[in-house]
């Protein structure tokens, strides 16, 4: 199509995904690739020690669309700390951000059985938009051989059932079904359990951040 | 500043999820539509690293897995720099690759390839960019290797990257291929990024300023990640 000579925008362009690999593990976790490497992998100490909250155990499995177990899968974790302040300077409140919190952790599944866990700390309740509440959450991101580009969802707590009804991004979800795929199950004091789908039926809710 | 918004990933450049010649991803994409989400607090923020994150040798392949000598194969620098879609650099932000050795083996309890492990040879890396958003590793070039996705299909020699930006909503893993390689287009992983433009810009370019006299080639990676609003008018992304 014809059209008049203009300016350039001369913005650049994000450089394209591609897939994390079966062999990820070898950058982003290399004690489980089977080699010791760096002094410390990143990603275990998403909480501290010493950060105030509920201490919280989650554990899960990322199932294909046949149903079958992701043994290969990376997922990292973005989250506020109990009083829902982020250790960004983005966030107003971040100079009181919990002791040693980082908010960011990595965890990988079992090879053999899928199993992935993640010990932190519940975050709190945080602002959203408009001053909008968002109900804890913690931000997830998939990574995986046969996964283009990483997927983003966000995981929630079941307890939290009146902040769920005023959460923006669970208000959002057309399909009132699938806001289940968002929530976590309490197994126990302090256990939850979340498995993630990437395909089929029941389909997570993925995001375009 | 208030804070504002990251630009809308333009996903016409990113492969889709499903691509059926990368089988791998046939059962393992999201087939309904993302939802859209209208960035918080929650994905404007991201986790920040420091020095004390690093070894010394971290950013350095040939020593950081030293078992008594260097790795064999082609001796390469690979640096350049992290920007944004607005040309400004990322500083301090982390990037972390990973490869497979001269010969095309990983290193990984899962890699049963025949091509032989160097024993000198990890195949990992990590670092901080500096002010400028500048990052360098020395490595050594990876070989070509074969999977099964069809029965003849190879890896163009590659190096995956990890890179995280300011905010979660930057994160990104990508792979880096080397000019001239004539396995790129013909690998079906490559095939799934539908813009040429894209895949040029994952080809690492030779860049003899850089290469050492008689030690080691040098390869240029600039790696683009989402830029970000000017805040010109109060866009009420916290409200208030």
């Amino acid at each position: 199509m014809a059209h008049n000579k203009t300016q350039p925008l001369n913005y650049l362009r994000e450089s394209a995904s591609q897939t994390a690999g079966p062999y990820v593990h070898i950058g982003l976790a290399p004690g489980a690739a089977g080699f010791e490497i760096y002094e410390r992998e990143l990603g275990t100490d998403i909480a501290g020690p010493n950060a105030p909250g509920e201490r919280v155990r989650i554990e899960g499995v990322v199932y294909d669309g046949l149903g079958a177990s992701v043994k290969d899968v990376l997922i990292e974790v973005w989250q506020a700390d109990a009083a829902g302040i982020y250790p960004h300077p983005e966030d107003p409140r971040h100079a009181d951000v919990a002791p040693g919190f980082r908010g960011w952790g990595r965890v990988i599944s079992d090879f053999d059985s899928g199993v992935w866990t993640l010990d932190t700390i519940k975050p709190g309740p945080c602002p959203g938009r408009m001053g909008r509440v968002q109900a804890p959450h913690l931000s997830l991101w998939i990574v995986s051989r046969g996964i283009n580009i990483g997927l983003n969802t966000r995981l929630y707590f079941p307890e939290d059932t009146a902040l769920h009804a005023a959460d923006p991004i669970l208000g959002s979800i057309e399909q009132r079904g699938r806001v289940k795929t968002l929530i976590a199950t309490k197994i126990a004091a302090g256990q939850y359990r979340f498995d993630i789908s990437l395909q089929g039926d029941d389909e997570t809710v993925f995001m375009d951040i | 500043m208030k804070p504002a918004e990251f630009y809308m990933r333009d996903r016409t450049l990113h492969p889709p999820s499903y691509h059926p010649g990368y089988k791998t991803s046939v059962p393992r994409s999201p087939k309904q539509a993302l939802l859209t989400v209208q960035q918080s607090l929650s994905e404007i923020t991201g986790p920040a690293f420091g020095h004390n994150d690093m070894g010394p040798l971290d950013h350095d392949l040939i020593k950081n897995f030293d078992h008594g000598g260097d790795p064999v194969g082609e001796r390469i620098i690979l640096h350049g720099r992290v920007l944004d879609e607005n040309a400004r650099p990322v500083p301090k932000t982390l990037v972390e690759i990973w490869q497979a050795n001269a010969s095309g083996r990983y290193r990984h309890k899962k890699d049963v390839y025949l091509g032989a492990l160097d024993p000198n040879f990890g195949g990992c890396g990590r670092t901080i960019t500096d002010d400028q958003g500048y990052y360098f590793f020395r490595t050594i070039k990876p070989g070509p290797y074969p999977w099964l996705n069809y029965v003849n299909s190879w890896r163009p020699a590659h190096i995956h990257v990890s890179v995280f930006g300011t905010s979660f909503s930057q994160r990104l893993i990508t792979q880096l291929y080397f000019e001239g390689d004539p396995l790129i287009p013909k690998c079906p992983i490559v095939q799934t990024i539908p813009d040429p433009q894209a895949v040029e810009q994952l080809t690492a370019v030779l860049d003899m300023n850089t290469a050492i006299p008689m030690d080691c080639l040098a390869y240029k990676f600039d790696i683009v990640l989402r830029g970000r609003r000017s805040t010109l008018f109060e866009n009420r992304l916290e409200g208030n």
